[in-house]
């Protein structure tokens, strides 16, 4: 299927130039912007191999939220300010080991995936007989995930949850002297709490105690 | 030369969805403004064409020969591409409204998911427009707004699933063609007057158009706008708001349907029962606009986190609860 190619080769060439200027481009807001690129053409890329219901979500949660926080984070820290200096700086150097580490890394593990890939190759065949039969892979994926998987998708989520409380535990912080308002208290507030009628004698005043 | 057959055919179509949603989108702002005039005992738009009816046209033709402006200290691509995002996004999302059992130009087997993403990739006409603009009030209004947003976004996913608990499907036509006994308006009611709240949240819309409250912030993210780029936000906004009525008409209105199929229903063809339900939910958006105040900000966050997601949660557990109980669960 030439056309199929030829979308594959568009979207796989925006996603790896966008991949390279999220790290290349000045701008720290700009960086953001590729990502979010990067994101949509890797999205298009799981609709075109027909896992459709993987490319949505991915743009649904990657996206439209977790882009979306970056993007908080990076404008109201002002670190567009800030000058991106990874390349071509003279300090730029002390970076370049690290990073190499971590895409050996990257790479390793690339290597691993495929070489039990090949290994194994059966063992993609159930993913493709569902795909293949009619289901929507919706379907398939649901059928897969609360029946087999069941234990590592609740673990999943007991480790994100976990991750959760702990960012909201670390920057939480308890300040004094705010004023909160309470709904409760406003609503069931009632004429005899907040008036008192009083006899005020003449010429003796009335003593407030507030 | 197949393709360029396949690329016409699909063309044309594309148009033959796109035109009425534009011309629809005009006579919709005019009838906003005539029912914001009625409630108010004023006349509204009523001088250009018969009703006011061409007031929306005439006010674009405005906007195309006003000149627009482009702040110097502003980012000029992201600046010029912000309006550009959100009225493409706006339309884009049509594509999947199924205005009768074959009529839609992509019957796609996530078609909500798709609606869901779209949406909430709004987000981004309105932040890259109020960043780039590079000046303090359209900044503002753009980090509440994306804040906003963010948040509704995730009752009304929740609320989404408590339909698709009883439907069985992601498809946009199979939920239509499951309410062919009750709509589910009825049985999940609470829901409906949620999803229509946090929709008019998620749209920006009175009460809750703090990004643009213009006592506080001006104009919000498009107070830097002007000419043909102000109106392409603003015809996005609209669009998403017609989005947003079908969206909710399929969802619990029963989209296409005839409310009973007896004689005098079935005389009116689908699309017009699924275009009768639109309007008459905005309707009642115009309505909402003319009638409440605006929501403080801390209110509109605690409505959104503390009231909505934990009552729309727990009907999913109620929901589920009863269709496993009584085996009601669709299966295929």
């Amino acid at each position: 299927m030439p056309a199929h190619a030829f979308f594959f080769y568009i979207f796989s060439l925006i996603a790896i130039v966008s991949a390279i200027m999220v790290t290349a481009s000045k701008n720290t807001v700009h960086s953001v912007f590729f990502l979010i690129l990067d994101f949509i053409s890797i999205s298009c890329l799981f609709i075109l191999i027909g896992a459709e219901f993987l490319g949505m979500i991915m743009l649904i949660v990657y996206v439209g939220a977790v882009a979306v926080l970056f993007l908080f984070v990076v404008m109201m820290l002002n670190v567009a300010q800030q000058k991106n200096q990874w390349f071509g700086a003279a300090s730029g150097s002390r970076h370049i080991p690290i990073g190499m580490i971590v895409s050996l890394i990257i790479f390793f593990e690339l290597l691993i995936v495929i070489g039990g890939w090949k290994l194994k190759p059966d063992l993609t065949n159930d993913f493709i007989n569902l795909s293949t039969s009619g289901v929507t892979n919706t379907h398939s994926i649901g059928n897969v995930l609360y029946t087999d998987y069941i234990h590592l998708f609740q673990l999943s989520g007991m480790i994100l949850l976990v991750a959760m409380i702990g960012a909201i535990v670390l920057t939480f912080r308890q300040r004094s002297g705010l004023k909160r308002q309470s709904y409760i208290s406003q609503i069931s507030r009632e004429k005899n709490d907040g008036v008192e009628l009083v006899n005020v004698k003449n010429k003796a005043g009335v003593k407030i105690d507030v | 030369m197949e393709y360029l057959n396949i690329l016409f055919s699909e063309t044309y179509k594309i148009l033959f969805l796109l035109l009425p949603v534009l011309v629809s989108v005009a006579m919709i702002v005019w009838l906003d403004r005539r029912i914001w005039a009625f409630v108010q005992k004023r006349k509204g738009p009523n001088v250009v064409g018969p009703f006011g009816l061409l007031q929306s046209l005439a006010d674009a033709l405005k906007y195309i020969f006003k000149e627009i402006i482009i702040p110097a200290s502003s980012n000029k691509i992201i600046f010029i591409l912000a309006p550009v995002v959100t009225m493409t996004l706006a339309l884009v999302a049509w594509a999947v409204i199924p205005f009768s059992e074959d009529f839609v130009l992509a019957d796609i087997n996530v078609g909500i998911l798709y609606i869901f993403a779209i949406s909430s990739l709004g987000v981004y006409g309105i932040i890259m427009g109020g960043w780039a603009s590079n000046s303090k009030y359209p900044f503002l209004g753009s980090i509440r707004s994306a804040a906003q947003m963010v948040s509704y976004e995730v009752s009304i996913g929740v609320i989404i699933i408590n339909v698709l608990l009883c439907v069985g499907s992601l498809n946009l036509g199979d939920i239509v063609l499951a309410q062919e006994k009750i709509w589910f308006v009825v049985p999940l009611f609470p829901m409906f007057v949620i999803f229509f709240i946090s929709a008019l949240a998620e749209t920006n819309r009175p009460p809750f158009d703090l990004p643009e409250a213009e006592a506080e912030l001006v104009s919000g993210y498009q107070t830097e706008y002007s000419g043909m780029m102000y109106a392409m936000f603003w015809l996005g906004e609209y669009a998403n708001i017609l989005l947003m009525c079908a969206l909710g008409s399929i969802l619990f209105l029963g989209g296409w349907l005839s409310p009973l199929d007896i004689f005098p229903f079935t005389m009116i063809p689908d699309p017009l029962w699924l275009i009768i339900k639109i309007l008459f939910l905005f309707v009642l958006f115009a309505l909402v606009k003319a009638i409440v105040p605006r929501y403080r900000y801390d209110q509109l966050m605690r409505l959104g986190w503390k009231v909505f997601l934990p009552i729309s949660l727990i009907w999913v557990v109620l929901t589920s609860g009863y269709l496993m109980y009584f085996d009601l669960l669709p299966k295929n």
